[in-house]
């Protein structure tokens, strides 16, 4: 199959599977999980050839810019794709149990709506990574900004709907704010090409405008903090495969757009003060959201406010890179962080889910004997947590020493002290739940049965995780030649 | 590129933008934070058209014309989606506290 088709299909099969299983209700968990089993392979295949020949791009229809559209997959992208792939099957697997047969009576529309707006939600997330044109982006990012609201109000309820409603208002706030941005923008240089603009742009107020309302705009769709307040309530208050794939993959889409931005389209605009700012905003989102988690008294609040915490790190790699001598090393870093973090972060909600299935609530302090129940799940949460902490040999450790051994080769020694100061709090939040989940106790609760698959899913999650750090030098081999930042065409 | 954009036209976008982010922010209702969030867009989409109308020669420029088309059906489909939440999330609410819906 040649590149240019498998670039079409990665995000046209789950669009074409989302309808089919919107209209064959009775089909969609056949069809969802056939799907997101088939996007694994496209997505492999997308890679190796990446991995061998370099960077793809085409124009859809044979248009060229600026009146076409550019997909291209470079390093970056297609570790993302295989993120979004590997990841979403098993979140697929183990919506399978979550959604089974015996809830049909149950909870019929929750299951019937789940799988087309699953579906929709990993096809926005193929094309936005694929896509070079700002526009096409917004249209990708509010794709998958309405998906994923749907499938946070998938759950009904007061409070679900709730935070849907709020979600839903950040989220066209922030794409909003982007809007404006990508109409400066093709006020300024005539197109919306990414690799176009950033032949073109220089810095003028007018770019700086944009970048700054751009940037905006997606630090309020990836919860950067101060525009975190969102992610807790809705992350927390969805359905379990819903939490893991907002948690996991959507709150990259956003973040992944900010790279682009910043360091391949205004490469030379981007200020060391503005890259600091990013920082600082990150180091904020990392101390706040590792306090937070350590005062819930909820499971699923607790693993929400990790991620306002690990996405924290993620905008550390932007003061650092500004000025960088080893970029590649610190995009390797940066990367390996975001992919652990994915898989544990998925890991984690799916083994809340299956907690919160079990004993019918997921309060942290009435845990205990949980180990003795679902030993898997407990073992779960345990290994997913070691990677968030970031100990030797998770992934989550090499990203984070990439990042210290950046810090101090640039003498930024203030990030040093973030990260080590979060990796603590990390560690006694996951002290404090496992401490909670693997106390013993006489009396046997009644507990719903788990399906094998729910279990074993979240538990693949996590040992991929882990096992990330066994693996680095091949994303490390991706990203080798990727020019992102500092290079034009 | 001859002419310079409207600035009366590009000065009316930025306010219907500032205004639309201001009512969201305020966020009295939900129903008044869905017309501010159509009030934003159509600041943007007046934007988008201001500039489209630059080209020399008098022609317009046709493609923010169909990223603005492209912008309304979003924002359409984005409006009916958070007026579906509103109202489900209102009936809950009634529910809740025991007054008929109405």
């Amino acid at each position: 199959m040649s590149a240019r088709w498998i670039m079409v299909l990665l995000p046209m099969l789950p669009l074409v599977a989302a309808i089919g299983a919107f209209a064959f209700p009775r089909a969609a968990r056949s069809i969802g999980s056939a799907t997101s089993l088939a996007l694994v392979p496209l997505a492999g295949i997308l890679a190796s050839m990446v991995w061998r020949g370099g960077e793809l791009a085409q124009f859809v229809g044979g248009w060229a810019a600026p009146l076409g559209i550019q997909l291209r997959a470079d390093g970056v992208a297609v570790l993302l794709l295989l993120m979004v792939s590997v990841v979403g099957m098993l979140i697929s697997i183990y919506a399978r149990g979550y959604f089974g047969p015996s809830r049909a009576s149950a909870a019929g529309s929750e299951a019937r709506h789940f799988w087309p707006l699953w579906l929709f939600l990993l096809a926005s997330l193929n094309v936005l990574f694929l896509s070079r044109d700002a526009f096409n982006l917004y249209v990708a990012l509010e794709l998958n900004g309405l998906s994923a609201v749907a499938l946070v109000a998938l759950a009904g309820g007061r409070a679900a709907l709730g935070s849907a409603l709020r979600y839903l208002f950040v989220s066209l706030t922030g794409s909003l704010l982007y809007l404006l941005g990508v109409a400066l923008l093709y006020g300024g240089y005539g197109t919306v090409d990414l690799v176009l603009l950033a032949e073109r742009t220089t810095s003028e107020p007018h770019s700086w405008v944009a970048l700054a309302l751009m940037t905006g705009g997606l630090m309020m769709k990836s919860a950067l903090f101060p525009a975190h307040f969102w992610l807790p309530p809705a992350h927390s208050s969805a359905p379990a495969p819903v939490s893991a794939a907002l948690s996991a993959l959507v709150v990259k889409a956003g973040f992944y757009v900010l790279l682009r931005l910043w360091f391949e389209v205004f490469g030379g605009v981007v200020s060391f003060e503005a890259a600091q700012l990013m920082g600082f905003l990150g180091a904020a989102a990392v101390l706040w959201g590792s306090l937070q988690a350590l005062i819930q008294e909820r499971l699923k609040l607790l693993v929400a406010y990790s991620t306002v915490a690990q996405l924290g790190y993620l905008f550390l790699l932007f003061p650092l890179a500004i000025g960088s001598s080893q970029q590649g090393m610190l995009w390797t870093g940066g990367l390996m962080f975001l992919l652990s973090h994915a898989a544990a972060k998925a890991a984690m909600f799916l083994a809340a889910g299956s907690i919160q299935r079990a004993a019918g609530h997921d309060r942290i302090r009435d845990l205990d004997g949980i180990t003795h129940a679902l030993p898997v799940s407990a073992f779960t949460i345990g290994l997913a947590g070691i990677s968030l902490v970031g100990l030797p040999p998770s992934a989550g450790f090499i990203g984070k020493w990439l990042l210290l051994g950046s810090s101090l080769e640039q003498d930024q020694w203030w990030w040093v002290v973030v990260i080590l100061g979060g990796s603590l709090l990390a560690a006694a939040y996951m002290i404090r739940l496992l401490s909670h989940a693997f106390t013993r106790t006489r009396d046997t609760k009644a507990l719903h049965p788990i399906s094998w698959g729910m279990e074993w899913s979240a538990f693949a999650l996590a040992l991929l995780s882990f096992g990330l750090g066994f693996a680095a030098s091949a994303p490390a081999r991706l990203l080798e030649n990727v020019v992102l930042g500092g290079s034009g065409p | 590129m001859t002419d310079a954009p409207n600035a009366t036209f590009l000065l009316a976008g930025a306010a219907l933008f500032a205004l639309g982010l201001r009512g969201i922010f305020a966020g009295v209702t939900p129903l008044r934070q869905i017309i501010a969030v159509n009030v934003m867009g159509n600041g943007v989409f007046l934007v988008f058209i201001t500039l489209a109308a630059r080209v020399a020669g008098g022609r317009p420029d046709p493609v923010p014309q169909a990223m603005v088309l492209t912008g309304i059906v979003v924002a359409v489909c984005a409006t009916g989606l958070a007026l579906t939440l509103a109202v489900r999330h209102r009936q809950e609410q009634n529910e809740r506290s025991g007054t008929s819906p109405p």
